[in-house]
């Protein structure tokens, strides 16, 4: 997933049609687009009936208080079935207009300028607490989603955290923030390294070992921060200054071995070996394997959750308050609630999704590979995000700068 | 036709009314509306002034008082995320807020100073390395025959056609270890490891200079090419060395152009993103990407528009100067 955060791209990458920030997977989008739009023109007969209603007020357009039968939709790049879309047009008839995104921080600053334009936008679950207080969601109406029936009792909880009552979210996938590594390369430098553990990375000694083979960090302190003071033992939600200050020196030990701080980069980087250690995300890490395989490079790359607990996120689906094709996003959330559809996304983008009846329906491969649907005792390691204050997260952001400049 | 049509419609009024009117109407700042709202009146002039004038309104004036007010609101979990510059409250008072504590907090914190200094750094070194480059260029055309000066403008200006940012894009091909230059210095036996050029400074000088010489060249060549030449050979037939001659004749008479190529340079520089985003390392602090941080990843917008506003008073400070220094170099 590169799609999780590399707001540099989105900056300057998808403007240039540079399918979105690994470069790798160029292809994937194109065929993503092509069938989107070969799924517009095959739907072309029913969407074409109703999408003027203006013009020819048939008798048929539905009553609905958005007679348009279009639905805006905002999700993050390459996260998405190839026929997910195209299905549910076939289905409905109504025209979907698809855009993308690769950070949170850009879909939110849309949400709080107002009038985006879109019915259903996807964030993930941190940051969705503070858009609620904001007022950008509509509380739901599950008399209109049959299928919500099929959701993952876990993964609702984790959301009640963020959404209370989960009234205006539903999750889409879900994954960790853990360690990517390259087998052969750490076994050369370090036959007994601490695989499984934090150590990997936070023991300034250790993870000194890998700096020439390449040691990268998500420039997220969202996540890093979180997941320094979970190894410190100390609360990860705990927001205090002195607490990120050990966090801060925690993450100071391992910044000399470091090669760069990004978020997406190092899919690329760590197929093709240039680097060898990464904290990363559990599906950008796994697409770096499946590169790897895919260009039979020789590099085999791992991920684990780290046994002292890891980030928890999910990625959730909500209807924006200003949104003009309400009934028409229902149909959608609805549809993606299906088991057999969001199963066939989880093959696609090699996540995990928060529908429980979908398990079963995912491949073996997938289904079975515990760095995506860990086992219960991993599960009840992983710790959700918290929602920081603006104060804190000033500070976060400051502390980070600091990090990363050096300074 | 007389005289008067010319003058403005306030002054056209003061000299025509009676002595009443005459006396309100010379009122300064009556006169200054008056005159103002004529351009407005219908005539070929007053609509040629207005296009520019309503396009500075629309695309700048507005836009940067938006911003200015944003700057002194309160940050606010809300959408949008800013508290309101006024309100009514009940009993009928309008409470106007300004919170002055964004810029407060742009002096409290060294970060904000040092990207600043630093984004002046890198601008100005990127100006002078582009003046460096751009002048010989510059020379060169303005010196070549004239039915060569229309192509290599045309080379000049051929850059633009590819979008700015395939060009950077470019660069990260050519400076990554695994790059072209790395490939051909190691395939040369020049070098035996690859030489670490990208996310580095050095990367994102060579992408402003790559960029913004275009920019250094146009004015450089206009101000060369208007040059008279006999003056040059005034200086050779009484024995000046052609060295001297380029130092007290070619470079004063093309200052107006090294400032203004310095100053197109320079300012844009200043506030660039995308290049130090996508060349620069991780400890390269300009004040584009700090305005990032506040917009994005603190969601502070009066923060962001604060730095913006500071910037921009940089910015004006510079341009004044360059003004002031223009005006004097083309009075001499």
């Amino acid at each position: 997933m590169e799609l999780f955060l590399c707001r540099r791209a989105l900056l300057v990458g998808f403007i240039v049609g540079l399918a979105g920030c690994g470069g790798g997977n160029g292809d994937q989008q194109a065929a993503t687009e092509k069938a989107t739009t070969e799924a517009a023109s095959a739907s072309n007969a029913p969407a074409a009936a109703s999408t003027t209603p203006a013009a020819t007020p048939a008798p048929t357009a539905p009553a609905a208080s958005d007679g348009e039968q279009v639905l805006n939709i905002y999700n993050w790049s390459d996260y998405i079935a190839e026929d997910t879309i195209a299905n549910f047009e076939k289905e409905t008839g109504i025209k979907v207009r698809y855009d993308v995104f690769d950070s949170n921080e850009v879909l939110e600053a849309k949400l709080l300028a107002g009038n985006t334009g879109y019915d259903i936008v996807v964030p993930s679950a941190s940051f969705v607490a503070r858009q609620i207080q904001a007022g950008v969601f509509q509380a739901l109406d599950k008399s209109k989603l049959p299928n919500y029936k099929n959701l993952d009792p876990d993964i609702m909880k984790v959301l009640a955290g963020y959404d209370p009552d989960n009234q205006h979210v539903l999750p889409w996938m879900w994954g960790t923030t853990g360690i990517g590594y390259n087998v052969k390369m750490i076994k050369d430098r370090m036959p007994d390294a601490p695989l499984g553990s934090w150590d990997m990375i936070f023991k300034p000694e250790i993870v000194a070992k890998f700096k020439d083979c390449g040691v990268s960090t998500l420039d997220a302190p969202s996540e890093v921060f979180p997941t320094a003071l979970r190894y410190l033992g100390l609360p990860t939600g705990s927001q205090t200054e002195e607490n990120l200050k050990k966090a801060e020196t925690l993450v100071m030990g391992l910044r000399p071995s470091v090669k760069y701080f990004h978020s997406s980069q190092y899919i690329n980087d760590l197929a093709n070996g240039e680097l060898c250690l990464v904290l990363g995300w559990s599906g950008d890490i796994i697409q770096a394997r499946a590169r790897a395989v895919e260009a039979k490079n020789g590099h085999d790359i791992a991920y684990f959750i780290p046994k002292e607990g890891a980030l928890l996120w999910v990625d959730t689906m909500a209807i924006p308050k200003d949104a003009k094709h309400t009934d028409n996003a229902y149909k959608f959330l609805d549809y993606a609630l299906r088991p057999a559809v969001i199963a066939a996304v989880s093959n696609f983008v090699h996540y995990a999704n928060g529908n429980a009846a979908a398990t079963p329906l995912v491949d073996e491969a997938i289904r079975t590979d515990v760095s995506v649907y860990p086992t219960a005792e991993t599960k009840a390691k992983l710790f959700p995000n918290v929602v920081n204050t603006p104060e804190y997260d000033r500070l976060v952001t400051r502390t980070w700068t600091r990090i990363k400049t050096n300074q | 036709m007389s005289r008067v049509g010319y003058l403005p419609l306030g002054d056209r009024l003061a000299m025509s009314a009676e002595p009443l009117v005459r006396t309100l109407v010379n009122i300064p700042p009556i006169r200054l509306l008056l005159n103002f709202l004529g351009r407005f009146a219908p005539g070929g002039r007053g609509l040629v002034i207005l296009v520019p004038y309503a396009w500075l309104a629309f695309f700048f004036l507005i836009p940067f008082v938006i911003v200015l007010k944003i700057s002194v609101a309160d940050q606010i979990i809300a959408q949008p995320p800013y508290s309101a510059l006024y309100e009514i409250t009940e009993k009928g008072y309008l409470m106007i807020k300004l919170n002055l504590s964004n810029y407060k907090f742009l002096l409290d914190d060294a970060l904000y100073w040092k990207a600043y200094l630093n984004s002046v750094k890198i601008a100005f070194f990127s100006a002078l390395m582009c003046l460096i480059i751009g002048y010989p260029m510059a020379y060169g055309m303005a010196r070549a025959q004239p039915a060569w000066r229309n192509v290599l403008l045309m080379l000049v200006v051929l850059p633009f056609w590819t979008s700015f940012l395939l060009r950077v894009y470019a660069w990260i091909g050519l400076l990554n270890n695994n790059g072209i230059i790395n490939n051909i210095l190691l395939g040369l036996g020049l070098i035996d490891r690859p030489i670490v050029m990208m996310k580095t400074d050095f990367a994102v000088y060579v992408g402003i200079v790559y960029s913004y010489l275009p920019f250094m060249i146009l004015p450089l060549y206009t101000a060369l090419e208007k040059m008279d030449m006999t003056l040059l050979e005034a200086a050779a037939d009484l024995g000046c060395r052609p060295f001297k001659a380029f130092v007290t004749i070619t470079v004063p008479l093309s200052l107006p152009g090294i400032i203004a190529g310095f100053s197109l340079v320079f300012i844009p520089a200043l506030g660039e993103f995308v290049i130090p985003d996508l060349l620069g390392g991780t400890d390269t602090l300009m004040i584009g990407h700090v305005l990032w941080d506040e917009f994005f990843s603190n969601r502070a917008w009066p923060v962001a528009s604060a730095v913006a506003i500071a910037m921009l008073s940089l910015v004006l400070v510079i341009m004044f100067v360059q003004n002031r220094l223009q005006r004097r170099a083309e009075a001499a």
